[in-house]
């Protein structure tokens, strides 16, 4: 995994210089300055987290366990589209599961994975907290409620 | 303008609610998560120019006002208008000129946005008379729902900051905690710990660096209040936290919120920002003398970090990892320094005990359990929603009463409460006062109140697998009871489910429950039983009959479920065929349907939606006689 994100050549790091300026340098920043990175990369690449490491005085072995013990990070890189089935328990009564087989029928990738052309990932988030729109989808940070498997395709086209 | 003393504390006060009443008429747009993502944020946008295009605010003294969540998501949008009170449902905006020019204009009601009673179908129009809303007593969500988040003057005007005033002004920190002693209240995360005593003993505990912490890492599945009263009343929260602070004697805190709430985040700091502003943090507190300050740490979505000690090492940076729970937090917490750390609602419960003092907080409530607590109603429940009740209500108060009965009027057949760490109840219990004791006693727990309600299309051997794949894969590892003890349940659950269960597979599932439970280091792994024991003592049949029969009873398990179309009452309808994902069903309108059984994925999508009632599913053994039934005409 750390090599298919070695392998793209020269990440802008200037992103990350905007990032490290809002926190202090320190051991505690180090989770705010991921979510931060990953938001701006989408993931975590490789150089990031080396320079990252050094910036706030971690060794890189802890910013690894760190980047991957949290479900909000991911160290390869996503599709344009991110598609996130809730898996909350009002949503999986209602129907979650049969959503994320619809997405891998028609995807091929099941949670965790990105398709071969970096157009989708699918992912699995454990509740946002809407149950009252069970089940919910969230693409793009679009929220969809009461999806059923026959309107996935709807989500699938790319309208942006 | 900085506020430094309590006279000017009550001018401000004064001001702000002048201000409030100013406005003659307000529209309430509810903008919580669940609203917006039905479109709250274009309503409110076209109350806002419409109002402005037809001068309406100078006028008439219209305006509009984006609120927190009104806890009736299921019918959002939601707009209330006052001083009338009138709620509408499911508001686009496309019915804004309408409201303007009927509600606003001429006073009348516009019915067709009306919420209508499920069952009887009349329309009400007050927000009081609605039984979702009727039948709660609201403390900690006092004022979600009423004020504008982002508006300081808005939440002073409601009496925010007011409980603040009296700790610091009239109270020692003894008595602050003595205040919340007599309010008896209980931590609202869960175990129920006695707050008063947490905060007595980080009173004690030596060392000038204390913290105070909030737990905003709501991370049980289908449990939403902490994110509604971050979103809605952060103000409450941090008033809480200064008088916490006050009471041990700290002067730092954070307030730990999920990363899968971008709006609680970006309202909380919009809140300290604005009380650090107006002197309510930081250096000085209304001239007090009283120094106290915050910071947010966003959690990296670890449900494991729910639990103490590992939320303070997110904090510090760290991977979230429990400890053993011989060191106290408030001894050594954060940074190994003296900690205290309240989930939000014990929080925003504390302003308002400080406000109307603990003996007024102690007469909602059972003996142990005092007060009101915040659940979300959710699952297969008519009025999904959030919702705050004194202790003790029934269960069938909340689920019939308030959620107004069953979808579909389907059987209930259980409740599950407590989160991953909670269990299922079955109908018999309907009749079981709410409180701590008594859940924990019936094998399930309050949890962070998320009420998950099922009916008879619920599997319950499912439900438990879906809680032990859950916590398989937000074990933190650390410890192998926890780590190895779900893995292992988990294989047999995969194989009950998919009809490989086998004799013998409930009593190895005991078994491993006990070591889980006596082994494990922190309460994920110790609880993490308590969904399969819970689903075990009360629908044992269920495991049976995935084991003897390989059957589903209630037709969830794909593996083991069929559907056919019972060819009698069919109308031809085309309901099914519209949500079939995989073209599964054949029949031309106005005829007879059938499922094609080569092609049919047993999604159960047609069985939900037919109006009829003619689908039915059958074990998957029976599919043979059904296909040659149907080979035979």
């Amino acid at each position: 995994m750390e090599h298919s994100s070695r392998a793209v050549a020269c990440v802008d790091l200037a992103p990350l210089e905007e990032i490290l300026q809002r926190y202090p340098r320190e051991e505690p920043s180090l989770i705010q300055v991921l979510q931060d990175v990953q938001r701006a990369y989408h993931y975590l690449p490789c150089e990031v987290l080396e320079r990252v490491a050094r910036e706030l005085g971690v060794p890189l072995s802890k910013v690894f366990q760190v980047s991957t013990f949290y479900r909000a990070f991911s160290l390869t890189p996503k599709g344009k589209v991110v598609i996130k089935v809730c898996t909350g328990t009002a949503c999986h009564i209602r129907g979650a599961p049969q959503i994320i087989d619809e997405v891998h029928r028609r995807l091929g990738i099941g949670p965790g994975e990105t398709t071969a052309d970096l157009g989708f990932t699918l992912e699995t988030v454990n509740c946002v907290g809407a149950c009252a729109m069970a089940p919910v989808v969230i693409v793009n940070d679009r929220y969809h409620g009461g999806v059923r498997p026959a309107s996935v395709g709807d989500y699938l086209e790319p309208k942006e | 303008m900085r506020i430094a003393s309590r006279q000017h504390f009550e001018e401000a006060v004064a001001a702000a609610r002048d201000r409030r009443e100013a406005r003659t008429r307000d529209i309430w747009v509810c903008c919580g998560t669940g609203c917006l993502a039905n479109g709250s944020a274009a309503v409110a946008e076209a109350f806002r120019s419409r109002i402005e295009a037809e001068g309406l605010q100078t006028g008439l003294g219209v305006y509009t006002k984006t609120t927190g969540c009104h806890g009736f998501c299921q019918r959002g949008p939601l707009v209330v208008i006052q001083p009338e009170g009138i709620l509408y449902t499911r508001v686009q905006a496309r019915d804004v000129p309408e409201i303007l020019e009927k509600t606003i204009g001429r006073g009348e009601v516009v019915e067709r946005l009306l919420y209508r009673d499920p069952n009887t179908r009349t329309p009400v129009a007050r927000y009081e008379e609605i039984p979702f809303y009727r039948h709660q007593t609201r403390i900690a969500m006092r004022n979600i729902g009423r004020l504008d988040p982002g508006d300081l003057d808005d939440a002073l005007a409601l009496g925010a900051y007011g409980g603040l005033v009296r700790a610091l002004f009239e109270k020692t920190p003894e008595e602050v905690i003595e205040e919340v002693r007599k309010a008896g209240l209980r931590g609202r995360g869960g175990a129920g710990f006695s707050t008063a005593r947490k905060w007595a003993a980080a009173r004690k505990a030596r060392g000038d660096r204390k913290f105070v912490l909030c737990n905003g890492d709501e991370g049980d599945p289908g449990a939403f209040k902490d994110r509604s009263i971050l979103e809605g009343d952060p103000h409450s929260v941090l008033e809480g936290m200064i008088i916490g602070a006050y009471a041990v004697g700290a002067h730092e805190g954070y307030i730990y919120v999920r990363d899968e709430y971008p709006l609680a985040v970006v309202h909380v700091q919009k809140a300290i920002e604005d009380a650090r502003e107006r002197g309510l943090l930081g250096r000085d507190i209304l001239g007090s003398g009283f120094d106290f300050d915050l910071r947010v740490s966003r959690g990296g979505g670890a449900f494991v970090c729910g639990e103490s000690s590992a939320l303070m090492r997110s904090i510090e940076g760290k991977v979230g990892e429990p400890r053993a729970k011989y060191i106290h937090a408030s001894d050594r917490g954060l940074f190994d320094l003296p900690t205290v750390l309240n989930n939000v609602e014990t929080w925003a419960d504390v302003g308002a005990i400080l406000t109307h003092g603990g003996e007024w907080f102690a007469a909602y409530g059972t003996a142990k359990s005092r007060g009101t607590k915040a659940f979300s109603l959710v699952g297969k429940v008519k009025n999904t929603g959030l919702i705050e009740l004194p202790m003790g209500e029934s269960l069938r108060r909340i689920i019939f009463d308030i959620g107004g009965g069953i979808l579909k009027d389907r059987p209930f057949k259980a409740v599950q409460t407590g989160g991953p760490s909670g269990g299922c109840l079955p109908a018999d219990r309907l009749d079981l006062p709410v409180d701590y004791e008594v859940l924990t006693e019936n094998g399930s727990m309050m949890g962070s109140g998320g009420m998950i309600v099922m009916d008879d299309r619920t599997c319950m051997v499912d439900v438990a697998r879906y809680f032990l794949k859950f916590l398989s894969e937000e074990s933190c590892g650390k410890c192998v009871p926890c780590r190895e003890g779900l893995r292992q349940m988990l294989h047999i659950f995969d194989d009950l489910c998919e009809g490989r269960g086998r004799p013998g597979d409930i009593e190895r599932i005991e078994r491993l429950a006990r070591g889980m439970q006596l082994g494990s280091l922190c309460e994920l792994g110790k609880s993490a039983p308590n969904p399969v024991l819970s689903t075990l003592r009360y629908f044992r049949d269920e495991y049976e009959a995935h084991i003897d029969r390989k059957a589903c009873p209630a037709g969830i398990c794909r593996t083991l479920t069929t559907y056919r179309i019972i060819e009698d009452p069919c109308t031809g309808c085309h309901q099914c065929t519209k949500v079939c994902p995989v073209e599964a069903i054949e029949g031309r309108p106005r005829q007879k349907h059938r499922i094609l059984p080569e092609k049919c994925i047993s999604c159960g999508s047609c069985y939900d939606v037919c109006p009829e009632n003619c689908i039915e599913f059958l074990p998957r053994g029976g599919r043979e006689e059904a296909i040659h039934g149907h080979a035979d005409h």
